[in-house]
């Protein structure tokens, strides 16, 4: 197939057809935007001059809509796809310990006032608020402005208009920062959670089951102590029964330890704790760890109570047989399958486990995809982006050879014209001084002695500029990458 | 008989050179760290180590990895491993190799001391002893083998405790069998699970074993 050649000619004209009824829908929908932007200039007047403030977030929806129209149609005709650049929404406000909702200092009882407070202060105070209007009063002339090359080039006029539209209705750094932030501040308080319920229930373990018996070992200790001389053979039967609940006491800890950090994934790594559930599951559990060495110890950890819930939950839910785990990275990305031949058609709503699992996972902005069909079989795909380190995959971005050799040549030398042949030298000149030394100027004809020195002072600080650049640049591409762009959310 | 004791708590370390020197042994070395350790083992090459997995300098599973290493030089040297944890993992490291002479304890089982010593015999002799709860793991796993599930529950009792790595006598002890019935039980599982059947008490526990590591 020749698929370089020039496409078939039917196909050109219906593209070109296409593209034109693309270039009406776009102009057709100036009918609504136009009296959409008085419509919200009318509102806006009214809620800022007037105080009918209650016009503000619905004027504000109306443009959202309109915009996120725009967005979406740009992205399917022309593939330039128009990040939402808009602030995520307040949480709804949360009850004081009196059950009151505060705004500000004022107290309600009902949180209707406080949540509608917080959604006007957030729409207000959102920048992209302002830069939705600003485009929206833009739009019918740039459209108008575009008419000549919508009718000429309609392919080309239309990506002309997307990236207008980008410009101001496109994600800013201040605006991916700010997602990121909220997302952030979203999986710190996730990740704190799930430490804090660990604690308790930690605590709630120790406190009712090894230290309960502690107790009581020590007070049957303390009837033996009593019993011993009077009826040995009674001290020894409560001996036997001490040690016995002293037993108890070390099996019931290593099961507390086992759900804090089992002891094989300390001593072995991921791979072969992995490998000692499989063993331990009544299933047939194939694994297969590719990792070229042992991830960081919460990830380690994360990924081991993981693929314990994941397997506990086939063999107990799914009435598997058999199952297979699969552990392998892709470069930074570490990814873990889970499959069994259970029966399928698990659901994270109904029960904790795969919620747990997505809360603990969280904090590494892990994500869990289930597929899990009724019949079977069941797979679940577990993705933790960016946790092993990035030397791993040797992707860490090198200085090249010559770069490096040229910045510390430039800075090792640049003093050179810089100082002695250019400012000394100078100096020398102003003073007239008689001692020319080994500045080059000095020995020029008279003419030439200004023009080498600033030549000289001129070349210094250029090879300066030069090496600075150098190295700027390539922190600046380091920057790129260590800063992750929009999360998906 | 020579014992070689590794272990890093200072009390417990203290403990067993005690409860082993009352118990007739001599106490050869007694270190604290898996390379004083391997060391020991080849060069002293005791009648009977006993060692614990977690030791330093890093804390992990240096004792196993030394004891494995040891006997990877020195075919059927007779270590006893206790940990606070036993692992399915470790114990088929242990038993891999076939040669037996190996045990694998909780460290509780030190409290009593009379099993405890006995186990220690057996794995000087050359025999096996197996913690029960990694026995009862090994069953755990092999929970949809045919076979097994076949098993009368007296037979599953005979095998459990066979697995631990005791002798006719000792099974007949424990459950409270005559030695004939010990022994129809003994042929009867044999049969069932497809396994040669030996005189020999060792050869027969690592028969077991194999069968119940193979899957």
């Amino acid at each position: 197939m020749q698929w370089w050649g020039r496409p078939p000619l039917a196909q050109t004209g219906g593209m070109l057809v296409r593209r034109f009824g693309q270039v009406v829908v776009l102009l057709a929908l100036l009918v609504i935007e136009v009296p959409a932007i008085a419509l919200s200039l009318g509102m806006l007047a009214l809620s800022f001059a007037l105080g009918m403030v209650f016009l503000f977030p619905p004027q504000v929806m109306m443009v959202r809509r309109l915009t996120r129209l725009h967005r979406r149609l740009l992205r399917e005709w022309t593939g330039v796809g128009i990040e939402l650049p808009y602030l995520p929404e307040p949480p709804p406000p949360a009850p004081q310990a009196d059950g009151m909702y505060r705004s500000d200092r004022t107290l309600y009882k009902t949180p209707r006032i406080p949540a509608w407070n917080n959604r006007w202060k957030w729409l207000v105070s959102d920048p992209a608020t302002w830069r939705d209007v600003a485009w929206l009063a833009l739009d019918p002339a740039v459209k108008v402005a575009l008419m000549p090359l919508f009718a000429l080039v309609p392919g080309r006029g239309l990506r002309v208009y997307a990236l207008w539209s980008e410009l101001l209705l496109g994600a800013t750094a201040a605006s991916r920062l700010a997602s990121q932030v909220s997302h952030l501040k979203r999986t710190r308080n996730l990740a704190a959670d799930s430490q804090a319920a660990e604690m308790r229930r930690i605590e709630r373990d120790l406190h009712d089951g090894t230290q309960a018996r502690l107790v009581a070992i020590g007070m049957t200790l303390g009837a033996v102590e009593q019993l011993v001389d009077d009826d040995p053979s009674a001290a020894k039967a409560l001996l036997a029964k001490a040690r016995e609940a002293s037993s108890d006491t070390l099996t019931e800890l290593r099961r507390l330890i086992r759900g804090i950090h089992p002891p094989v994934l300390a001593e072995r790594g991921l791979a072969d704790a992995v490998r000692a559930l499989a063993m331990d599951s009544p299933m047939q559990v194939t694994v297969d760890v590719d990792l070229p060495h042992r991830p960081e110890a919460p990830v380690e950890a994360a990924v081991y109570f993981a693929v314990s819930e994941l397997l506990s939950n086939a063999a107990r839910h799914g009435d598997a047989r058999a199952a297979t785990v699969d552990i392998s990275c892709d470069g930074p990305n570490l990814r873990v399958t889970v499959t069994d031949d259970g029966m399928g058609g698990a659901n994270p709503a109904n029960g904790s486990g795969l919620a747990g699992i997505e809360r603990r996972l969280a904090a590494f902005d892990g994500v869990l995809a289930l597929n899990s069909p009724p019949g079977g079989p069941t797979t679940v795909t577990l993705g933790l982006p960016r946790v092993l380190p990035e030397h791993w995959a040797g992707k860490v971005a090198k200085m090249p050879r010559w770069k490096a050799t040229t910045i510390i040549l430039l800075w090792g030398t640049a003093w050179c014209p810089t100082f002695p042949q250019g400012l000394v030298a100078g100096f020398f000149k102003i003073f007239d001084l008689d001692d020319k030394a080994w500045f080059l100027a000095l020995y020029m004809p008279e003419v030439w002695q200004w023009p080498v020195i600033v030549g000289m002072i001129t070349l210094g600080t250029l090879m300066y500029v030069m090496a600075f650049w150098l190295s700027n640049h390539h922190r600046e591409r380091w920057y790129e990458r260590v800063l992750p762009t929009r999360l998906s959310c | 008989m020579n014992v070689l004791i590794a272990e890093d708590l200072y009390l417990l370390r203290d403990g067993l050179v005690h409860l082993l020197q009352a118990h007739g042994f001599s106490v050869v070395a007694a270190v604290e760290s898996g390379p004083e350790l391997l060391k020991g083992l080849l060069e002293l090459r005791p009648d009977v180590s006993i060692v614990d997995v977690r030791l330093p300098p890093t804390f992990t599973d240096e004792g196993l990895q030394a004891a494995l290493a040891a006997r990877e030089k020195v075919p059927g040297l007779p270590i006893l491993v206790l940990s606070q944890h036993v692992e399915q993992l470790y114990a088929r490291e242990l038993l891999a190799d076939g040669s037996g002479a190996i045990g694998y304890l909780l460290k509780d089982r030190v409290f009593n001391a009379g099993q405890f010593i006995d186990a220690v015999r057996r794995v000087a002799e050359g025999g096996t002893a197996m913690d029960p709860e990694v026995i009862a793991k090994l069953l755990a796993s092999n929970a949809r083998n045919e076979p097994l599930a076949a098993l009368t529950p007296r037979e599953r009792e005979v095998l459990e405790a066979m697995a631990e790595g005791r002798s006719n006598a000792a099974i007949c002890q424990r459950l409270h069998l005559s030695e004939s019935a010990v022994a129809k039980h003994t042929a009867s599982i044999f049969a069932k699970l497809g396994l040669a059947p030996s005189d020999d008490d060792n050869r027969r526990v690592l028969a077991v074993l194999a069968y119940l590591n193979s899957r």
